[in-house]
């Protein structure tokens, strides 16, 4: 999504978010993400409002103070920007990849079920299955912080019984446009 | 990152911290997968000795290396490699491209004794435009604006002859002209077709 993705060309204007808009927009990011009232306070302080950054194709970007906190395409769920993963590992599921994936995810790929369902990859157990079309964060084996967030294309059970064809269909990866874009 | 994260947390969990590279801004274990690795290295090992060893001595070099084979691995090197003199030949060449580009300051007759001052070029030299007409707009007390000539490009129109001012002005460096090149100015004249002397 994010891909290619420049500020001069792509962002089509910002604005202020009316404040019931923002009391919506915190109770969708508390039951769409594993985070609590406190911690959610302490990314999005309640005193503060966010801007809304209007880009091409539907795209949305939510800043505080310059900062991309999170986005949203059309309506689907509220992503973290990958700079606000790496400080809060824990408000979306997580699946890992296996060492050798790495490059070809942070050349923008896809990520195909071989490279979660191998020995380095991780995907939760069968009782906490992911269903398909999951926000999910991206780690890599032998690293700590996530490398990349996604949508999940199929169940994980399915991943590991088909194991093949996309996965996680990757939405912003590291050393992409918007991780360049520090302020906005 | 083994399993799931424990549930109920009452309190706000405080944000990690993580420390990106100073070069290729990834996190500092993701610099091999980046386009200047070998400088990332160079300058951690400047910067902070213990986060070298922790991610580039042997040790840790072995423990890197996982699941994947060794041929997979050297593969890896490879394209790494490749990749970062790729992006060293990029950047060579982007430079080459900026030191090569004019600047083109031009004094167009609008009506006899009246001109307007056309720059443009500036945006090669990592000028905000927008900015730097508001600069000359206070300046000389004139209208400044940022308009597309007919090629589709970001110029600066300043209303009034003040082609040798923004000259002085862009050899000084002031303000926000800092880093332009004053051998790239080009001054050119335009004069009206119809009617002209």
């Amino acid at each position: 999504m994010f891909k290619k993705f420049s500020a001069a060309t792509d962002v089509s204007g910002q604005t202020n978010v009316k404040s019931s808009v923002q009391r919506s927009i915190r109770s969708a990011l508390l039951s769409q993400w594993k985070v609590d009232q406190d911690t959610l306070e302490s990314i999005w302080p309640k005193k503060e409002s966010v801007i809304l950054v209007k880009c091409r194709e539907h795209i949305s970007i939510y800043t505080l103070h310059g900062e991309p906190l999170f986005f949203q395409h059309f309506d689907e769920p509220f992503f973290p920007t990958l700079r606000l993963v790496h400080k809060y590992p824990f408000l979306l599921p997580k699946v890992r990849i296996d060492r050798g994936a790495i490059r070809f995810l942070l050349a923008g790929a896809h990520m195909m079920c071989p490279g979660l369902t191998s020995a380095g990859g991780y995907l939760p157990p069968p009782e906490n299955e992911i269903k398909a079309g999951t926000p999910v964060v991206l780690f890599a084996e032998g690293k700590e912080h996530a490398v990349a967030l996604g949508v999940t294309k199929m169940s994980t059970e399915d991943m590991r019984r088909i194991n093949k064809n996309t996965a996680v269909e990757t939405v912003t990866y590291l050393g992409d446009d918007l991780w360049a874009l520090q302020k906005l | 990152m083994a399993t799931t994260i424990e549930e109920p947390i009452s309190q706000a969990i405080p944000p990690i911290s993580v420390r990106y590279c100073a070069v290729c801004s990834f996190p500092l274990e993701y610099c091999e997968f980046g386009s200047s690795f070998t400088k990332c290295k160079e300058t951690l090992h400047e910067e902070d000795e213990d986060l070298y060893n922790k991610y580039y001595s042997e040790e840790a070099l072995q423990k890197k290396l996982g699941s994947i084979s060794l041929e997979a691995q050297s593969k890896l090197e490879k394209d790494t490699a490749a990749k970062e003199a790729k992006a060293e030949k990029k950047a060579d060449a982007a430079l080459k491209k900026k030191m090569a580009s004019q600047v083109t300051i031009k004094r167009i007759e609008r009506n006899k004794r009246k001109f307007v001052t056309s720059i443009h070029g500036l945006e090669a030299f990592g000028v905000d435009l927008k900015k730097v007409a508001k600069q000359f707009a206070t300046k000389f007390a004139t209208g400044a604006s940022v308009t597309k000539n007919p090629q589709g490009l970001d110029e600066i129109v300043v209303q009034g002859d003040v082609s040798a001012d923004i000259v002085e002005m862009i050899e000084d460096g002031v303000g926000l002209l800092k880093g332009v090149p004053k051998e790239n100015i080009v001054e050119v004249e335009e004069k009206k077709k119809k009617g002209g002397d």
